[in-house]
C-alpha cells in the first residue's frame, strides 16, 4: 500500500488551472524527486499534500488519511507529514533548540524533558550540537535550514516534503543541507522533494517525477530517465541545465 | 434635555455649515501648500544645509511635534500679540496650520530625500549638474514620490485637527456647528452631521489627493 | 511683582499637569484594550465583525477629536445621564485609541512574513497557538515602538478636553491667561510642559524603532 497516494488531482488559482489532473504514488521509503520548469505545478503540488493549498478534485490520501475536504483534521496529518522550506522559516525569537521543541511541547504536550533530549538529538543528527542555543540570527543560511530540518523531524513525521530546499542557499553551503537529506534516504525516510538539484535526484533518488503544464509528464528511475528521456520535453529540460 | 433628536431644526441654518465648510476648505488648502513649502525647506537645510540650520530645523520640528496644535494656536493668537503682531483669527489660524504640517512634512520629505540611492546623486553629480539643479530634478521628485502617502495622510491629519480653530472664532465649520447649537439647542444632532460632513471631507480629501498622486507620478 | 506672578502660573500650571498625566494613562490603558478587542474582530473570519470595525475605525480614524468629544459629552446627556467633562473626555479618548491602536497592532500583525504561518501550521499548531507561540511575540516586538509614538498623541490629545471644560494643563493656561493678561508667559510655559511629558515617549520611541532596523 502506498504511503502517499495522489490521485487526478486538479486545481486551480482563480481562471489559471495550475494543477491539470495529477497522479501519484508514494511508497514507504521511497525517495521521490520532482522536476520541471517554473510554473509546472510542482511547489503547489507539494503543498496541497500537507494542506498549505487546497485543491477542488481528485485526492491526496496520506498513511489512511484523506487531505482535503471536510473530513480532514489538518492538525493530524500535519503530524504526519513533515515540511522544510526554501526560505526556512525559522523562528527568529527562538533559539535552534526551541525552534525543535515548539511542535512536541505545544502540539504533542511533551515533558520539557522529554523536549529537550528530542532536540540534542536531532540537532546533533544534523550536525549542529554546537549551536543548541543559537539564534537564527545568528546562523548560516546552510546550518538555518539544517536546523528546519531538525524542526520538521521533531515531529517524527511518515513523509518529509522539501520544497526547493537548497535553491536560496549560496553554492557553498548547498551541500552540507544536501548530505544530512541523503543521510535521512539512507535511513529509510519517505521523501518527497521539489528540487534542482539534478545530481541529488539522480544519485539519491528512487523515483524521478517530471512535471510539465499541470501533469506529471514522466515518472520513472532518475538514472534511466536522465540517460534516456522518453518525452522531447524532459529531453530539453535536461538539456537546458547543462 | 432632549430626547427625541430633531435633525429638522437644523435646516434653516443649512448656510452657515456650508460657509464652515468652504472655510474649513480652504484653510485646508492654503496651508497645505505654504505648508508643503515650508517642509520642502526644512528638510532640504536639514539634508544639505549648514549643521546650524539643520540643528535649527530639528529644534522646530521636535517643538511642534511634541506639543498640542491647540497650545500653538493659542501661542500664535494670544502670544504673538503681546510682542505686537497682531493679526485677525483666520490669518491666526493659517499661520498655525502651516507651522504645524511645515514640522510634519519636514520630517516626511526629509526621510523620502534619504531614501533617494546615493548613487542618483553621484550620477547627476558626474553629469556637471549643480547642486541645487541636483535637488530639483533628481531628488525631490523622487523623495515626495516616496513618501506621498505618508504626506496625504498627514494633509488629512492636518485637516482635521483644524476643527480646533473654531477655538480662537476663525469660522470654520466647527465654529458654525457651535454657532447653530448656541441658537437651536440641538447639539448632538448639529455636531453629528458636522462629524459627518468632516468625514466627507476626509475621504473626499483622500480622493482627490490620490487622484493627483496618479496624475504627478504616472508611473508609482 | 513678576517673580511672585511666574510662580505662581508655574505652580498651578503644574498642578494641572497631573491630570493631564491621569487622564492619558487611564485612556492608554482603556484604549488599548477596547483596541485589542477590535484588532481581533478586525481579523476575525466573521465577515459582519470585520465590515463593523472596520467602519468603527473610519468612523474615529476620520472625523476630528474634537467632534467626538462634543458627540460624547452631548450625546451622553441625551439620555438624561449627567456627564462630566472628565468622563466625556475619557470616553472620547478611549474610542478614538482603541481605533488607531488597533490598526497599528493589525499592521504589526500583517507584517509578520507567511512562511512563519506556513512553517508553524506545518508543525500542526492550531491558529490559537500559532498566534500565542509564533505571531503575537514577534508581532510584539514590531508595536512597541509604534504604540509608544501613539502614546505622545494621546497626550496632545487631552489638550482637547479643555475645551468641554475639563480643567487639565491647556485649561490651566486659557484661565491663567485670563487672570494675568501674561499669554505669551503662559502659553510658553505649557508649550514646555507637553514638551517634557511628549519628548521623552518620542525620543524613546525613535529609539526602538532604530534598533529595531539594526536587528533586521
Amino acid at each position: 500500500m502506498s504511503l502517499v497516494s495522489i490521485r487526478d488531482v486538479r486545481k486551480s488559482f482563480g481562471e489559471l488551472e495550475v494543477l491539470k489532473g495529477v497522479s501519484l504514488e508514494v511508497a514507504r521509503g521511497d525517495v521521490v524527486a520532482i522536476i520541471g520548469r517554473s510554473g509546472s505545478g510542482k511547489s503547489t503540488l507539494l503543498r496541497c499534500i500537507n494542506g498549505l493549498e487546497t485543491f477542488h478534485s481528485g485526492s491526496i490520501t496520506v498513511d489512511g488519511m484523506e487531505v482535503g475536504g471536510g473530513k480532514t483534521d489538518l492538525r493530524t496529518l500535519r503530524r504526519h507529514v513533515g515540511m522544510v522550506f526554501q526560505q526556512f522559516n525559522l523562528f527568529p525569537h527562538l533559539t535552534a533548540a526551541q525552534n525543535v521543541m515548539l511542535a512536541p511541547t505545544v502540539v504533542t504536550k511533551a515533558q520539557k524533558g522529554e523536549a529537550r533530549h528530542i532536540a540534542e538529538t536531532l540537532l546533533a543528527k544534523v550536525g549542529l550540537a554546537g549551536k543548541f542555543d543559537a539564534y537564527p540570527s545568528q546562523l548560516s543560511g546552510g546550518q538555518q535550514q539544517r536546523v528546519a530540518i531538525a524542526r520538521a523531524l521533531a515531529m517524527r513525521p511518515a513523509v518529509l516534503l522539501c520544497d526547493e530546499i537548497t535553491s536560496a542557499l549560496d553554492p557553498e553551503l548547498v551541500s552540507e543541507v544536501l548530505r544530512v537529506v541523503e543521510q535521512l534516504a539512507a535511513e529509510g525516510m519517505t521523501l518527497i522533494l521539489v528540487t534542482h538539484e539534478m545530481r541529488f535526484a539522480r544519485e539519491v533518488g528512487t523515483k524521478l517525477i517530471f512535471m510539465h503544464q499541470g501533469r506529471v509528464h514522466e515518472q520513472g528511475p532518475p538514472k534511466t530517465l536522465f540517460a534516456a528521456p522518453n518525452t522531447p520535453e524532459l529531453a530539453q529540460f535536461v538539456g537546458s541545465l547543462h | 434635555m432632549t430626547y427625541q433628536l430633531n435633525f429638522g431644526d437644523l435646516l434653516p441654518y443649512w448656510d452657515v455649515l456650508a460657509w464652515g465648510l468652504l472655510f474649513t476648505v480652504i484653510l485646508t488648502a492654503v496651508s497645505t501648500a505654504a505648508g508643503l513649502l515650508v517642509g520642502t525647506g526644512g528638510a532640504w537645510a536639514r539634508s544639505f544645509g549648514p549643521k546650524w540650520a539643520g540643528y535649527a530645523v530639528g529644534a522646530y520640528v521636535e517643538l511642534i511635534r511634541n506639543t498640542p496644535f491647540i497650545v500653538q494656536l493659542f501661542f500664535v493668537f494670544f502670544g504673538l500679540p503681546a510682542l505686537g503682531l497682531k493679526m485677525t483669527e483666520a490669518q491666526a489660524a493659517f499661520l498655525a496650520m502651516v507651522i504645524n504640517l511645515g514640522a510634519y512634512s519636514t520630517e516626511i520629505i526629509r526621510a523620502g530625500i534619504e531614501a533617494v540611492p546615493k548613487g542618483h546623486i553621484e550620477a547627476g553629480a558626474s553629469l556637471a549638474l549643480s547642486r541645487w539643479e541636483i535637488f530639483r530634478h533628481i531628488v525631490l521628485k523622487q523623495a515626495f514620490m516616496k513618501v506621498y502617502p505618508a504626506l496625504s495622510s498627514q494633509i488629512v491629519i492636518v485637516m482635521l485637527g483644524s476643527a480646533v480653530v473654531s477655538q480662537i472664532s476663525a469660522e470654520d465649520l466647527t465654529y458654525a456647528a457651535n454657532f447653530i447649537q448656541s441658537r437651536n439647542f440641538r447639539a448632538f444632532e448639529v455636531y453629528f452631521v458636522a462629524a459627518g460632513l468632516y468625514l466627507l471631507l476626509a475621504i473626499g480629501l483622500r480622493a482627490v489627493l490620490r487622484g493627483v498622486g496618479r496624475i504627478i507620478f504616472p508611473k508609482a | 511683582m513678576s517673580d511672585f506672578t511666574f510662580s505662581v502660573i508655574l505652580s498651578n500650571l503644574l498642578w494641572a499637569t497631573r491630570w493631564t498625566i491621569l487622564l492619558s494613562l487611564i485612556a492608554f490603558v482603556s484604549g488599548g484594550l477596547v483596541g485589542l478587542a477590535i484588532l481581533f474582530a478586525r481579523v476575525s473570519k466573521n465577515r459582519a465583525l470585520r465590515l463593523l470595525t472596520s467602519f468603527y475605525i473610519e468612523f474615529f480614524q476620520g472625523t476630528p477629536l474634537l467632534m467626538q468629544l462634543f458627540l460624547f459629552f452631548f450625546g451622553v446627556a441625551l439620555f438624561g445621564v449627567e456627564v462630566s467633562p472628565w468622563a466625556a473626555a475619557w470616553l472620547a479618548l478611549t474610542f478614538w485609541t482603541s481605533a488607531f491602536l488597533s490598526e497599528i497592532w493589525r499592521g504589526c500583525v500583517e507584517a509578520i512574513p507567511r512562511g512563519q504561518w506556513e512553517a508553524s501550521g506545518s508543525l500542526a499548531l492550531n491558529y490559537i497557538e500559532q498566534m500565542r507561540y509564533v505571531i503575537l511575540p514577534q508581532a510584539l516586538r514590531i508595536a512597541i515602538a509604534p504604540t509608544v509614538g501613539f502614546s505622545v498623541q494621546i497626550i496632545k490629545g487631552t489638550a482637547l478636553a479643555s475645551i468641554i471644560g475639563f480643567v487639565e494643563l491647556t485649561k490651566a493656561g486659557t484661565m491663567l491667561n485670563n487672570a494675568t493678561f501674561r499669554p505669551f508667559l503662559v502659553y510658553s510655559l505649557v508649550a514646555l510642559i507637553y514638551f517634557c511629558l511628549c519628548f521623552p515617549l518620542s525620543w524613546y520611541s525613535k529609539r526602538l524603532e532604530g534598533r529595531l532596523n539594526v536587528a533586521r
